[in-house]
């Protein structure tokens, strides 16, 4: 509630090439599925929805291309207002979930599809079909069926059919979801370059928190039919704005505890097993507000040495030390959670604790941060 | 034990035989008003008597068919089957039906007139036991045919006077008779008329003039509900549905005696039958076929019963109390004009003038 | 290379048998197993569907009848030229007075007189009527035979009596199949029937024409309405599917029935049409017995056929296909005809097929609602198999209906291709 205003006036943008206005969405008339979402795009932009199925994500997507009505506010593409405008004259390229490849047409057929309802003709046709497939490296496959393509191919082939009609917006619906680990990350490259290098503006929808920080230009977390946090993925990670965004984003510790004093941007924070520790004060106003303290694992530090003299430090045992290769893990029981992770550097000098071990444990009060509870 | 155990079998035998061979018998008949007169008059009787108890079986339409598949798969399930004279003689023919005699197997008229006198002409078949005499003739809507009912068969073709739409059976059977008479041959002649392919092609042309007005039944139940529902003006069915539309459903129809072509429905016994259900069968023929039976049937249904000795004895309706000799097709004051269907002649021209008349219709 | 020359001898199992014989050896087993699940299944199709099958194909040409009942009779007509126009000689009615007694004592002459009838008008009696007096005759001792049977029956007499007999006595016949096809064997060999008497290969054009025209107007009236199936909500489209089903929860008879009560001509479509008065009172439509009432009532009694295989076809097209389209730029219509209707295809294949089958056999419905020009080549079936008899002439009438849906089968896998047929 609070972040509703900040948010509209952080997302205004002067020229904005897509822009949502107070757009809500309700399919049964009694529960808000998206509720006022406002979020401006420049031209160009590489936009990702973040966020846990049933978040909205896929709704306000969908209200974009226009399958489905907005029940309340604008949505805008280049100044003028869609909400009327079927989808079939909207423009916007879109890649499917699970591709929507035609079945019964050939590879090229499928991508000269589009090309034929504008009503190219068929020397134009064939050279921009060519030129899609060859752009993502498909162009031997122009005879096949979609059926005798793999998964990564039919994924290139959805990817040059949404753009083959030269769109200046595509949709993308987890595009990447049904493929194995490797080819994904691979996909993942290969579409930001395409839309970078065509200057696309996309939108780009997943659960994938691993897709949208190595992909995106901007990323709008979504939960419970809002925007949580709209930012570079950098600060998505680094500077959660509350603590849904801190755990929903890459690998967290959260302790519970109540603010006792502010001073200036930092905050003196009693946990509930009575130890106090630093932090920056995010979203907590007074003392005496319950808080979550939000910390990544990778910068809890044991070495003293790291730690400034006067920082609180907190007592942990070691419970559990797991080898990843170039990162070791920890799992300590720390003010009464069993679930603390602390992760180390595979370097020279790297010290492996033991379970059982009993030690201190520290970080940079920057580093900590006091969201809502 | 042993001799313990082989007296168990013998008596679970014994039920088991008992049970399936003493006390049933499956008759087959046409089901509907036919069969419960039928159930009143000679099952219900029977049962009491004997203690057999009769399953119904509705299958007589498809009777000569049936017969033939369980006579070729060896299982003869029926014991006694109800059905026309020349479905009779065709099983007759394929040594299908046992052959009666009708001294030994059938009983006297109370008068002492040995049954195969008392039938008289009515056994057709070496292997038929006659029960009713019914008729096959025209029942008008009287409020359709204007201000002079017809009274002659040949109204039916008489477009003119009778507009409107006719049934007739969808075979040849009586309509090429009808036809014939009402082209001009003499009724002793129309069966040599027939017998040609002139006289068959004259028969079509006549049944031709009213072709478009025809609609073609093939269940007995059809004409009675056409002239209920006002479909046909008039139409061809048996006396005994017309009876029950005029005198039971009280529908505005009336029948035409006139040229009535008479024919016969009664028993046959399957060939084939073990000695024992032989036996029953034969003792249930005895006692359903006697004069006193006949007669009761008549009660039930307006059929003629086929025995001449049951005639005088024919009495009431047994629901509607009227007086039922004047509705059998037998009665004299009907029977002023009747025909007399030739079984031998469409025995042997039924395959022939039937592919004819399919033929014809389907032009 | 030197896996190569290992495996010029044949692969051994480690235990030194050839390793295709132990495979072999272990896929047996399991085969059996399967083979013993499927068992009572096949065992059923055997005997309910493959049998009887069999034994109609059988049945179509099989013709001992004629030699088993005169089996000398047969062999002393072999010297006799039946296009002579003379009566055969004293040796063939001396072997038919043998024949016959034997024939008479078992009862088989009036059935061999049935069977020649079909051939033959007058044969049934000839039969009937000469085995009464051919009973009290001795084959030892009352010969010459020729003057007295010609005294029985006059039938004797007539050199085409003896030409039929002959004519029919091969054990197996094409008789029954040149009868289906409206042509007769003769003395002289094959020959059309007699025009007035030609109607089957009327009505099995007829068959297949109307046939496909049910087929035509259900796959019309079905789509839409698998469609909506597939893509309305679960809850109504199940209220939907129940209103498709429901026709099947009641009698064929009271349904075919119904529509009696619906299309004659004092029913309830002309009363309504003459009422509103878009038809005059005395030319009310006439749309039953006759072509129009089957093909009505066979389509309304036939439409869950197609509805059904439609309905799940429709089902598996996802409705991103549609959306993808529209994304790119198609309109509803180009939507629809050039995505959504070529993957509905396989669903209207199957339907097609199995209304069409189904039509193609049927014979109560027309008989009902179809008069005279609205029956199909199964009421001729029907009647060949429960009125006249005549079963072979059903059997070769059935074998070819089987041989023409097999061939229009054929065709279709050619034209559009099996596979392209999907029931879901």
């Amino acid at each position: 509630m609070t972040q509703q205003g900040v948010l509209l006036t952080d997302t205004h943008i002067e020229d904005a090439f897509v822009e949502f206005q107070r757009v809500q969405k309700s399919y049964d008339g009694e529960n808000l599925v998206v509720k006022d979402l406002n979020l401006a795009m420049p031209k160009g932009e590489f936009l990702t929805m973040l966020g846990p199925s049933g978040s909205g994500k896929t709704t306000c997507l969908m209200m974009l291309a226009g399958f489905e009505t907005a029940t309340h506010g604008e949505i805008l593409l280049d100044g003028k207002p869609i909400n009327n405008i079927p989808p079939h004259k909207r423009g916007i390229g879109m890649v499917f979930q699970n591709y929507a490849l035609f079945p019964h047409m050939t590879v090229a057929e499928n991508l000269a599809f589009p090309l034929e309802v504008r009503k190219l003709d068929k020397s134009t046709r064939e050279a921009k079909v060519k030129r899609a497939l060859d752009m993502v490296q498909m162009g031997a496959f122009g005879n096949r069926r979609p059926a005798q393509l793999s998964g990564g191919q039919q994924q290139r082939i959805a990817l040059a059919r949404a753009l083959v009609f030269e769109p200046e917006l595509v949709l993308m619906d987890e595009p990447l979801g049904a493929l194995d680990k490797q080819l994904r990350e691979h996909m993942q490259f290969e579409i930001t370059r395409l839309a970078h290098e065509l200057g696309i503006t996309t939108v780009y929808v997943t659960h994938d928190q691993t897709e949208a920080l190595t992909m995106s230009d901007r990323v709008a977390v979504f939960d419970d039919g809002r925007i949580q946090q709209l930012a570079p993925p950098d600060q998505l990670y680094e500077e959660p704005e509350n603590s849904f965004v801190a755990q929903f984003i890459g690998e967290n510790n959260t302790m519970e505890g109540v603010v006792k004093s502010i001073d200036g941007d930092t905050c003196l924070v009693q946990l509930d097993d009575g130890s106090e520790i630093d932090a920056v004060p995010i979203n907590v106003h007074n003392p005496g507000d319950r808080t979550k303290v939000s910390i990544r694992p990778e910068r809890v530090e044991f070495n003293k040495d790291r730690l400034h003299a006067d920082a609180h430090t907190l007592k942990a045992t070691v419970k559990e030390f797991i080898y990843m290769g170039d990162v070791f893990r920890f799992r300590m029981s720390v003010a009464g959670n069993d679930e603390f992770i602390v992760k180390t550097r595979n370097a020279p000098d790297a010290v492996r604790l033991q379970p059982g071990q009993e030690i201190d444990i520290g970080w940079l009060a920057k580093d900590c941060r006091a969201l809502d509870a | 034990m042993k001799p313990t155990k082989t007296l168990l079998t013998a008596a679970a035998l014994a039920t088991a035989a008992g049970a399936v061979s003493a006390e049933e018998m499956t008759i087959v008949s046409w089901g509907g008003a036919y069969s419960k007169s039928q159930l009143k008059a000679y099952h219900e009787p029977y049962s009491e008597k004997s203690g057999i108890t009769i399953l119904n079986d509705d299958s007589s339409a498809e009777a000569v068919a049936k017969l033939r598949a369980m006579n070729e798969a060896g299982n003869i399930t029926w014991d006694v089957v109800d059905v026309v004279a020349a479905d009779a003689i065709r099983l007759c023919d394929e040594g299908l039906a046992m052959e009666i005699d009708p001294d030994t197997m059938l009983a006297p008229a109370p008068d002492g007139t040995s049954a195969a006198d008392d039938f008289g002409d009515l056994l057709v078949s070496d292997c038929f036991i006659p029960q009713i005499v019914y008729s096959t003739t025209f029942g008008y809507r009287t409020d359709l045919v204007g201000d002079t009912p017809p009274s002659d068969v040949c109204a039916v073709f008489d477009l003119e006077t009778y507009p409107g739409k006719r049934s007739l059976e969808k075979r040849a059977i009586n309509n090429m008779e009808w036809a014939l008479i009402c082209d001009g041959v003499a009724k002793d002649d129309v069966y040599d008329v027939l017998a040609t392919p002139e006289g068959q092609d004259q028969a079509l042309a006549k049944l031709g003039t009213i072709k478009d007005n025809v609609v073609w039944w093939s269940a007995g139940a059809d004409t009675p509900q056409l002239l209920a529902d006002g479909e046909i003006i008039m139409g061809s069915t048996y006396n005994g549905r017309l009876f029950s539309v005029i005198e039971e459903q009280k529908q505005p129809v009336a029948m035409l005696w006139d040229a009535q072509i008479f024919d016969l429905d009664g028993w046959i016994i399957p060939a084939g039958l073990s000695e024992e259900r032989q036996q029953r069968a034969l003792d249930y023929i005895m006692f359903a076929t006697d004069t006193q039976r006949l007669a009761d049937q008549a009660k039930y249904i307006s059929y003629g019963p086929a025995r001449a000795s049951s005639a005088p004895l024919v009495g009431q309706h047994a629901d509607l109390g009227i007086d039922m000799a004047p509705h059998m097709p037998t009665d004299p004051e009907n029977a002023k004009n009747t025909f007399l269907y030739n079984y031998e002649f469409w025995a042997d021209y039924r395959d022939d003038i039937e592919a004819k008349f399919q033929a014809w219709l389907a032009q | 290379m030197t896996d190569a020359s290992q495996n010029a001898g044949p692969m051994l199992a480690a235990d030194g048998t050839p390793l295709k014989q132990s495979l072999a050896r272990s896929l047996r087993r399991q085969k059996l197993r399967a083979l013993m699940l499927v068992a009572p299944l096949l065992l059923f199709v055997m005997f309910s569907f493959i049998v009887p099958i069999a034994s109609m194909l059988f049945r179509s040409v099989e013709n001992s009848m004629v030699s088993d009942t005169l089996p000398l009779t047969v062999e002393a007509l072999q010297s006799w030229d039946s296009q002579s126009g003379e009566l055969p000689d004293e040796a063939v009615y001396d072997a038919f007075v043998r024949d016959m007694v034997v024939a008479i004592d078992n009862k088989e002459h009036t059935r061999l007189g049935s069977r020649l009838n079909y051939e033959e008008t007058g044969m049934s009696s000839l039969f009937r009527k000469s085995g009464r007096k051919l009973k009290k005759l001795d084959p030892e001792t009352d010969g010459p035979f020729k003057e007295q049977l010609i005294e029985i029956h006059e039938g004797w007499g007539k050199p085409n009596t003896w030409a039929v007999i002959k004519t029919h006595s091969p054990a197996v016949t094409n008789g029954y199949f040149l009868n289906a096809v409206d042509m007769r064997r003769t003395p002289e060999g094959a020959q059309s029937q007699p025009e007035d008497k030609q109607i089957l290969i009327k009505l099995f054009g007829r068959t297949l024409f109307m046939s496909l025209v049910i087929t035509g107007a259900c796959i019309l009236l079905a789509y839409p309405v698998s469609y909506l199936l597939a893509t309305l909500p679960m809850r109504v489209s199940n209220l939907l599917m129940i209103l498709v089903l429901l026709p099947f929860w009641t009698s064929l008879l009271v349904r075919t029935s119904a529509w009696k009560v619906m299309l004659q001509q004092q029913g309830v479509i002309n009363e309504t049409l003459v009422w509103l008065g878009l038809v005059a009172d005395d030319a009310r439509l006439v749309i039953i017995n006759n072509q129009i009432g089957t093909i009505t009532a066979m389509t309304h009694i036939l439409l869950p056929f197609m509805i059904l295989p439609m309905y799940s076809v429709m089902q598996t097209i996802p409705p991103t296909y549609t959306r993808a389209a529209k994304s790119m730029g198609a309109t509803n219509w180009t939507t629809f005809w050039r995505i959504y209707f070529p993957q509905s295809i396989p669903g209207i294949g199957a339907g097609s097929i199995l209304v069409f089958i189904l039509s193609i056999g049927y014979y109560i419905t027309p008989e009902i609602v179809g008069g005279t020009k609205g029956v199909f080549i199964s009421n001729r079936i029907a009647y060949h198999i429960s009125s006249s008899l005549n079963w072979g002439l059903a059997a070769a009438l059935g074998t070819i209906l089987l041989g023409v849906v097999m061939l229009l089968y054929w065709v279709y896998d050619k034209i559009v291709g099996i596979d392209n047929v999907k029931l879901g």
